[in-house]
């Protein structure tokens, strides 16, 4: 037999509750206050630093990290609730995301001590943002084709070259990024790269806003010219970054983000069609949360993996796989049904604004974070095919 | 494919594996591995899982059941196993005691109705029941002027036209013309014909995620073996890709299915966080079972569309086990309009239940 995939029913703990409870109540204070527009979904416009902050203040950053660096030892599920909830609300999560998923975790494992006691209790303030300095203009899901060269010099290395589509690089105070130390070798192509601590908003680092076809400007061009990352900046093993890589994909792979991203045009439509609906509607709406309500289970599952301690890497890809799939279609299928809302609904402005931002933001989904044909690739190789 | 982790599912299993090898069935055209296999499931207690030992059967938990009815999915078996365990079950709801021997509901559609009778007979026409020739014995819902009833009835009370399903098993057309019971009891309270249907097409959600499992498992066996332009198939990045989209099928079909189970076996109440679970699995196995297995037959070429090769055994069974105890289609209807009546606000709370 081929290799078993795992997805075992995962109930959310008591606690879970208590705490979504306490999330759901936050931010509709926060919606009351006027923070955020549920309805506009535009939160990667959207830099909210002061939220930010009274996040970390509610201790829902770092919340699974030691307590020592301002985390609470809480358990990925109580993340994933904390998480799903932001998503569903549309939450300005910008400045804190990426930090809280992914770049803390990399510090935790692999920065010096006195970096981690420095950087970390900031990130679980939300004070600090982060970004992931990982694709080149040449080299994007070839990951290990990065030219851009950290130099040997005097306590560190000098950086040349450029990153692109850097999400949040704007405002990012931190970047943790990959930089070629080695060529390759001809046993390995994927030798040479080393994973470093960069530190943004110096000289030698030029951030350059991309347009996007949503209309917003959310992710850059970064060009390093000569700039300086002292020693201790370096993240694990030097010409060794390909080793680092792999088993943190679970974490960024499997969670709701990947499949909520466009859950506002669901909610909306349900609230255009009224509490009876024609056949029609009932029908697409009901496979439609079908489809959802497997999803999460799906994806829950794997985080139940995660707290007991395995690196679900073949799970966390097939979450990914069909879950921005699903979200890049649910646009479009919410349009089909759409079409036969009454003129009357009081909210089809709404859903229709909604429905153009939905489908203007669909195509970078199965792209960003690992494509669609690259975590096939990964799920073939854990079949056996590889 | 999934370790085995209870003495049920164990004992299935090494029954399944002697008895039920897909091959040896596919070949066997006088079906003579029918009447050694039925029996060894008897005689293991496993048609009656689901019932009480105060009503003849053997008392397992309703987890461990729909374990052993995933890992039936996953031998593709032909016998009325399923049928049999879903009848015990609703038979101990009245608390009536089991017989032994093969036994399916009725209805098997949400679209049928059975009538109970002033003079306390029964009638009705319930289609698409599957194995009905082959029960001894139907354990009926019906609705009459007091509330809904269970019964228990001999087939020989019954007509019975014989027809398949696209899967080659039986799927017929029970009628019941004043037919009498041999037992008649009044169902517990807020027992509804919904509620067996939702626990029928739970139990064909569990055998087609294990039918699935079994695609993919033969088919990239198949891959890795199957050498065209000089290279094993399994090496075109087409193929793996397709691979990888059926693997996705059947992993959203497993975990749409056991938490459906779990959800079940762990309710105290069958509201509308159980109805979620149980339309969903349904509706998503039945859409996986269509994508899963056009990817099996595609990568298998002309040789698993001959009747000689055991894909069909899987790919054709999970598509008719899509259209018992209502189709996806129905299922999704019903969901939808929950949703719609519970409104927007109410949808990410219940999706977000457990």
């Amino acid at each position: 037999m081929t290799a078993a995939l795992r997805f075992d029913p995962i109930r959310l703990p008591e606690k879970c509750e208590q705490l979504r409870k306490e999330v759901r109540a936050f931010l509709a204070e926060e919606i009351a206050a006027g923070t955020f527009d549920p309805h506009k979904p535009n939160r990667e416009d959207t830099d909210a630093p002061e939220f930010s902050r009274r996040v970390g203040a509610k201790g829902w950053l770092g919340m699974t990290w030691p307590k020592k660096y301002g985390g609470q030892e809480r358990s990925f599920l109580e993340r994933y609730v904390v998480t799903e909830e932001m998503r569903v609300a549309n939450a300005p999560t910008r400045r804190f995301f990426v930090a809280d998923r992914q770049s803390g975790p990399v510090l935790i494992k692999y920065a010096p001590e006195h970096i981690k006691m420095d950087i970390l209790p900031r990130i679980c303030r939300g004070e600090i943002c982060f970004a992931i300095g990982m694709s080149e203009p040449n080299s994007g899901s070839d990951l290990f084709a990065a030219k851009t060269r950290a130099t040997k010099t005097d306590g560190g290395y000098l950086i040349n070259g450029t990153k692109i589509w850097t999400s949040s690089a704007h405002i990012a105070d931190y970047m943790i990024a990959i930089f070629r130390t080695s060529p390759p070798t001809k046993e390995n192509r994927r030798h040479g790269l080393t994973q470093f601590l960069v530190k943004m908003k110096q000289p030698g680092i030029q951030v350059n806003p991309i347009g996007q076809i949503t209309g917003q400007y959310e992710f850059n061009e970064v060009v390093f010219t000569d700039f300086f990352v002292p020693e201790d900046h370096v993240l694990g093993e030097v010409d060794g970054a390909w080793k680092q890589a792999t088993s943190e994909l679970a974490y960024e792979r499997s969670g709701p983000e990947r499949f909520l991203e466009t859950y506002y045009v669901l909610t909306e439509l349900v609230r255009a069609v009224g509490p009876n609906p024609d056949t029609r509607s009932a029908e697409g709406i009901g496979r439609l949360v079908a489809q959802l309500h497997t999803m999460r289970r799906m994806s829950v599952s794997v985080a139940g993996m995660l707290q007991a301690g395995k690196e679900p890497v073949v799970e966390a890809s097939i979450v990914k796989d069909i879950g921005t799939v699903w979200e890049q279609q649910l646009p479009h299928r919410v349009r089909d049904l759409a079409a036969f809302v009454e003129e009357t609904a009081t909210n089809r402005e709404t859903l229709e604004r909604q429905l153009d931002f939905a489908i203007k933001t669909a195509p970078k989904l199965t792209i960003q974070g690992g494509t669609t044909e690259v975590l096939r690739g990964i799920i073939a190789r854990g079949l056996g095919l590889r | 494919m999934a370790e085995s982790d209870n003495i049920i599912v164990e004992t299935a299993e090494k029954i399944f594996a002697d008895l039920a090898d897909p091959q040896t069935i596919n070949h066997d055209k006088k079906d003579a591995w029918k009447a050694p296999l039925w029996q060894a499931l008897s005689d293991a207690g496993l048609p009656l899982s689901w019932v009480p030992e105060d009503c003849g059967g053997s008392g397992a938990d309703l987890a461990d059941g729909f374990a052993l009815l995933n890992a039936a999915g996953r031998f593709a078996v032909a016998v009325p196993l399923a049928e049999t365990m879903l009848a015990g079950w609703l038979l101990a709801q009245a608390k009536i005691s089991s017989p032994g021997g093969e036994m399916t509901v009725l209805p098997a559609s949400p679209k049928d109705k059975i009538t109970l009778n002033a003079d306390g007979s029964l009638s009705g026409r319930a289609r698409s029941v599957p194995f009905g020739k082959a029960a001894k014995h139907f354990a009926v819902l019906a609705h009459g002027s007091g509330g809904v009833s269970i019964a228990l009835v001999d087939a020989s009370k019954a007509r019975i036209e014989g027809g398949l399903n696209v899967g080659y098993d039986n799927s017929d057309i029970v009628t019941l013309d004043k037919a009498h019971a041999i037992t008649i009891k009044p169902a517990p309270k807020g027992f509804d014909q919904a509620q067996l249907m939702l626990m029928g097409g739970v139990a064909r959600s569990l055998q087609i995620a294990g039918a699935l499992e079994s695609m993919l498992d033969i088919t990239v066996r198949y891959s890795n073996e199957r050498v065209a332009f000089e290279k094993k198939i399994s090496k075109f990045q087409a193929v793996q890709h397709n691979l990888a989209r059926l693997a996705g099928e059947s992993a959203a079909a497993l975990a749409a299915a056991t938490s459906a189970a779990d959800a079940i076996a762990n309710a105290s109440a069958f509201n509308d966080e159980v109805f979620l679970e149980a339309a969903s699995a349904k509706i998503r196995c039945a859409e996986a079972a269509e994508k899963g297995g056009a990817i099996a037959h595609q990568v298998h070429g002309a040789i698993g569309f001959t009747s000689e090769h055991i894909l069909h055994r899987y790919s054709l069974r999970a598509l008719a086990w899509r259209d018992d105890f209502g189709s996806e289609s129905h299922w999704a209807v019903e969901l939808g309009r929950l949703v719609a009546n519970r409104g927007a606000d109410e949808l990410w709370p219940l999706v977000a239940s457990r």
